[in-house]
């Protein structure tokens, strides 16, 4: 009886949260229909120059700022994912490995406001003083911040998977006398292929939606980057910027477009997390039957 | 000698009562009223609105008041679909927002806009051509400035910006702004970027600026609140609040205590220029 009543709870509460997902994707195709409905405005979005004074509504610049930074993010957060893990999932003594992994709950709790602030403050001035061009305020100071950020999201994810697979495959590892260092890079890692790409995505995705860092010390100009030390905007720093502006205004509606933008980037990312994740999991059964 | 003591203590009473008596009739308007005035809007007028608002709620308990940010889209359209019973503005609303909500108006101070830079930055004085070309990227080095060989950093407002709005309209002429310069979001983020970098320019509304950033004199005159005043400093703005049609008996009363000689005096204490009623 009460097993019934549990399952029809969370079958409701799975309902509404669809619900509030579908809601949330109509009303932002609702409220950018006007300017997504005719072409001239379609093109106006898809362009590359934003001067709202002038009637240039172009967001592309925004789109490109948002993946050459999550992108960046990403591939300096990669390696220091890995090797944390790493670290605590086998290499390091249990009480080190214990303090790291402490550090990086930890770093999942400090709030993105911090990281910008601090990075305002040291990251801005020194990237500015060693390149000397530009303000410091651009695409590498954000992507390392944003690195920073991301790295806790994925070290969790991948060690989830990396501690669950060193359960299956431990005893097969040892019996063939392998060292822990060996297990690890050959057998551990080999067999967390899913959990790394999960993380990937879970870190591009946070890195994507990351709204503060980005307004913080990216910059802001809404050009197209050339080089690592050019000023970008992001679409999430875009709508933040843009918000407050005249609702009357076409300006407006861009960010309506830039939100239908992230939500349907985000969207993207997780059916690739869904089918990709899906086939190394298969992957990994196999590798199981093998030991 | 305890004549005079006595004479002392009553002239002082006296300029005490007489002195309350005058806050007493400023506040007056206030006694037996009832309800909540919740603002929202323009940052600029923050500190002005939550001064005012302490000393009402300190006169009459009854009465509510809550002050919220969000700059000035956000007031009028907070205002103008009932949300918000003021609706701050750094700008005069357009027409359509005037038409569509049915915005009231009252301006009730003058904010000017300075050019800043950093105070280790030799330059200090600069023609309106001169920020023009700046601020359009054509002039890109500080050499070219009679300053350091150093590129310039540009930085601006956001579009939501009031403060954008006014340096843009007045001060450029509507002209051109480089594409590449960084956008802060508000005066504080400005003042953070300018006193940290040696080779910034941007610009703030009067109020904020401190020793941390320099105030460009522009041809010839000083951005201070006098030479606003008396219009020989041109970059300026005035400071509205709306209501959505005519305003209730409380909030009309609001309105007069912001307009009235309390709130000229707490405008002056931030830096801003009262209109007087």
């Amino acid at each position: 009886m009460l097993e019934k009543w549990v399952e029809r709870a969370l079958f409701v509460s799975m309902l509404f949260c669809a619900l509030c997902v579908t809601a949330v994707f109509g009303f932002l195709v609702y409220f950018s229909w006007p300017l997504l409905s005719n072409v001239r405005g379609l093109a106006g979005i898809f362009s590359s120059v934003w001067k709202p004074f002038m009637g240039e509504f172009g967001i592309l610049p925004m789109l490109a700022g948002t993946f050459s930074l999550a992108f960046l993010a990403l591939v300096l957060a990669c390696p220091l994912a890995i090797g944390i893990t790493c670290f605590i999932e086998g290499l390091a003594p249990a009480r080190p490995a214990n303090a790291v992994r402490s550090l990086v709950y930890f770093m999942t709790s400090i709030p993105t406001v911090i990281y910008g602030f601090v990075s305002v403050f040291v990251l801005v001035p020194l990237i500015r003083d060693t390149f000397n061009q530009g303000a410091g305020f651009c695409l590498m100071t954000s992507a390392i911040t944003l690195s920073l950020l991301i790295v806790p999201t994925m070290v969790i994810s991948l060690e989830t998977e990396m501690r669950q697979r060193a359960e299956e495959v431990r005893l097969g590892a040892r019996s063939l006398g392998l060292t822990p260092a060996q297990e690890l890079l050959w057998v551990l890692l080999p067999c967390s292929g899913r959990g790394l790409v999960v993380a990937m995505v879970l870190g591009f995705g946070r890195a994507v939606g990351d709204t503060l860092v980005a307004l913080m010390v990216a910059g802001n100009a809404p050009v197209i980057p050339h080089t690592l030390l050019d000023s970008i905007r992001t679409l999430t720093a875009h709508i933040a910027l843009v918000v407050a502006t005249d609702s009357q205004d076409q300006a407006y509606y861009s960010i309506f477009a830039a939100g239908l933008l992230l939500f349907l980037i985000m969207a993207l990312l997780t059916l690739l997390v869904r089918t990709i994740g899906g086939r190394f999991g298969q992957g990994g059964k196999r590798h199981e039957r093998a030991f | 000698m305890k004549r005079t003591t006595f004479i002392a203590v009553l002239a002082a009473l006296c300029a005490f009562l007489a002195a309350g008596g005058i806050q007493a009739s400023e506040l007056d308007r206030f006694a037996g009223l009832k309800g909540t005035i919740d603002i929202a809007g323009g940052t600029a007028h923050i500190p002005v609105m939550n001064d005012a608002g302490k000393n009402i709620m300190r006169f009459n308990p009854d009465i509510r008041i809550t002050v919220a940010g969000g700059g000035s889209g956000v007031g009028v359209q907070k205002v103008g679909e009932g949300l918000v019973d003021i609706g701050n503005t750094g700008r005069a609303v357009s027409e359509a927002e005037k038409s569509k909500y049915g915005l009231v108006s009252f301006p009730f101070a003058i904010d000017g806009v300075a050019v800043v830079v950093n105070p280790k930055n030799p330059v200090s004085e600069l023609s309106a051509q001169q920020i023009k070309e700046i601020f359009s990227g054509r002039i890109a080095n500080w050499k070219d400035l009679g300053g350091p060989d150093a590129a310039i950093h540009l930085f601006t407002r956001d579009e939501a910006s009031g403060t954008r709005e006014v340096f843009w309209e007045k001060l450029l002429n509507k002209g051109d702004l480089a594409q590449n310069a960084n956008i802060v979001a508000s005066n504080g983020a400005m003042k953070v970027a300018v006193a940290g970098d040696p080779h910034a320019i941007g610009y703030l509304g009067i109020g904020h600026i401190s020793k941390d950033v320099k105030a460009v004199v522009i041809d010839k005159v000083e951005p201070s609140q006098e030479n606003a005043k008396s219009g020989a400093y041109r970059v300026t703005r005035y400071l509205y609040m709306n209501t959505k049609g005519q305003p209730t008996q409380l909030q009309q009363a609001f309105i007069d205590y912001i307009l009235g000689p309390d709130g000229a005096e707490i405008c002056k204490k931030h830096g801003y220029i009262p209109i007087s009623k």
